[in-house]
């Protein structure tokens, strides 16, 4: 299996208000730590080592 | 207070004329339905009425509609309700068609929608037009209408200065330059415009969110290349904004929306020089351009907690505001009309309850509700309120150019939709599981080619019993109501938009063309049982 960079959230826009919403009030750090957290628990929950390598090189060169 | 013009007029529409009622001797008179505002809500509301043989007056502090072109993109649903009003043609002429909008980060572009990806539509997906040009669309064929019977009376420079709200009618104070004069209403409908007069008169509330952030509209003629699309930059590399928002409108006008932010000096970005300095660098030192009208606003989403007070009924702006982005406002006014005109229709003729008026109350609101979180996550995107919402919204940006699970998130407006009116009273229950969702119970009907012409022609104004591959009878009488049938065959477009996997279907479809119920056959007793239902007998 391949890395999916296809839509495949139901409701983007409402998925987009919780992310937004997890991070409401906090500080810049709380906001870093709490993105580092959501990392961790998502790549455990994708479990592919392969995916994940995909995935981290995907983010590294989306860098503008 | 003088009765002077609060703006300039682009039109003028509905000159002062000396009204009968204001030489009347005994008593106020009474008027089944006075609208108050002249806009394009209210003016759209008079048009439905009147078409329905309705008495309606019309009140306006001013003669016309005033300068600046405001709202300019029109949706696709607009379009379909003023082509049954029979005013959607001259907008479709003079209007710029357009379906298609990219976006762009800094100088690339990253994403490219189109809003009308199917065949089959009499109506594009939008027009642009200046407001005012709409608005004297209507007023011309509110004319039009007039000279054919319909009971419509525009009444410029009729200021109204209080109301006493009673039980079952209203008593309205009116200005005029020949002095005050009294009428009453039946029902009064207020499309008085965001700051709604009316709702001060009445003490009524108007919460909601206030966005931190402004915008500098500028309009301005040139001859430019540019296609007929919508064209939005986030951090745009002419630095002209923290975003920029290009549109063509007729008459070589285009609109350029850049946004300022927060902390700004009105007076000094509303300056020529400045307003060029920041249009030279977006279109470059070479092109002539001549601006029209420049304004800055600043927005807000919010609505009033009911829509209908009693005797009073508010609609458009009155009722709710939203930002911009999405072209959500004029867009869900003329809606609320087209919801308000049928409903108020029956009742005043006796067919329907009062209460069917209520119906109006919660399916509008639903209907702002979601344009109001719509407009709202928009401008969450367009504006971030954070330095992590900036982080994301700037990442979506980076991923959307090369993967397409992000351009979904890209965000610079939903357009306007009309709203399904899922799970509200007057549906009835789905009961063609396999048919397309899009054709659901509360939904809007979607045009499709019928015959030489569409088949939003052949609805509307009245309800109608649409056969889909099922013969229905030309008239059934169910509810007092005489319910025309028509039968179409299940094939093409109408095949793949109201049928999906069933094999034939009959539709119950409302004068505003939103689906009341469906079934696999002609069923009379539950037919019958819907229009009750619909009518707000349940």
């Amino acid at each position: 299996m391949a890395l999916n960079t296809d839509p495949n959230i139901p409701d983007p826009d409402g998925f987009y208000a919780e992310l937004l919403g997890a991070h409401e009030g906090l500080s810049d750090e709380a906001s870093t730590a709490l993105n580092a957290r959501l990392v961790l628990i998502l790549a455990n929950h994708i479990g592919d080592r392969a995916i994940l390598t995909e995935a981290f090189a995907a983010a590294s060169k989306s860098e503008a | 207070m003088p009765l002077d013009d609060r703006y300039q007029l682009a039109f003028k529409l509905y000159p002062y004329e000396r009204s009968a009622d204001q030489d009347a001797t005994g008593g106020p008179v009474r008027h089944p339905v006075v609208v108050m505002g002249g806009g394009p809500i209210g003016v759209a509301t008079a048009l439905d009425l009147g078409l329905q043989g309705i008495p309606v007056v019309l009140l306006d502090d001013h003669e016309g509609v005033g300068q600046g072109s405001r709202a300019i993109c029109f949706a696709k649903r607009t379009l379909e309700i003023a082509h049954r009003y029979g005013c959607g043609q001259p907008m479709i002429d003079k209007g710029v068609l357009w379906n298609v909008g990219k976006v762009f980060h800094d100088d690339r572009q990253i994403y490219e929608f189109n809003l009308l990806p199917e065949d089959g539509h009499r109506n594009p997906a939008f027009i642009n037009l200046q407001q005012p040009h709409f608005e004297r669309f209507l007023v011309e064929r509110v004319r039009e209408a007039q000279a054919q019977g319909a009971p419509i009376d525009l009444r410029g420079k009729n200021r109204v200065d209080t109301v006493d709200v009673k039980d079952d009618h209203v008593v309205i104070d009116i200005t005029t330059p020949d002095g005050p004069y009294q009428i009453e209403a039946d029902w009064l409908i207020g499309c008085d415009g965001a700051s709604s007069p009316l709702r001060k008169m009445m003490s009524l509330d108007f919460e909601g969110r206030v966005f931190e952030d402004n915008f500098l509209i500028a309009d301005i003629t040139m001859k430019a290349d540019f296609p007929t699309e919508r064209w939005f930059w986030f951090e745009p590399h002419f630095k002209s904004g923290d975003s920029a928002l290009l549109h063509k409108q007729p008459d070589g006008v285009w609109r350029i929306d850049f946004q300022l932010g927060w902390d700004i000096d009105r007076k000094e970005e509303l300056k020529e020089e400045n307003i060029r300095r920041r249009l030279d660098a977006m279109l470059g030192p070479d092109v002539d351009y001549d601006l029209v009208w420049t304004s800055i606003y600043t927005f807000q989403c919010r609505r009033m907690t009911q829509f209908r007070h009693g005797r009073v009924i508010f609609a458009g702006d009155a009722a709710h505001q939203v930002s911009p982005f999405g072209a959500r406002g004029a867009n869900s006014g003329i809606q609320d009309v087209d919801n308000l005109g049928w409903k108020l229709g029956l009742v005043l003729n006796g067919t329907a309850p009062e209460s069917l008026l209520d119906s109006y109350d919660v399916e509008r609101r639903h209907g702002a509700d979601e344009n109001i979180l719509n407009s709202s996550r928009s401008t969450d995107f367009i504006t971030p309120k954070s330095k992590i919402s900036h982080v994301f919204r700037n990442a979506v940006l980076d991923l959307a150019e090369h993967h397409a699970f992000a351009r979904p998130l890209v965000n610079s407006g939903r357009l306007s939709v009309p709203c399904v009116y899922d799970g509200l009273p007057l549906n009835s229950p789905d009961a063609l599981p396999d048919g397309p969702a899009r054709t659901r119970p509360g939904a809007p009907c979607p045009d499709a080619p019928l015959g030489d012409g569409f088949l939003l022609d052949h609805l509307g104004g009245d309800f109608v019993l649409l056969g889909v591959g099922v013969g229905v009878p030309d008239q059934i009488e169910a509810e007092g109501l005489a319910l025309r049938g028509l039968s179409v065959p299940a094939d093409g477009d109408i095949m793949d938009r109201y049928l999906g996997a069933a094999k034939g279907a009959v539709y119950l479809i409302r004068p505003d063309q939103h689906v009341a119920g469906r079934w696999p056959s002609f069923d009379e007793p539950a037919i019958a049982a819907a229009v009750s239902r619909a009518l707000g007998k349940d």
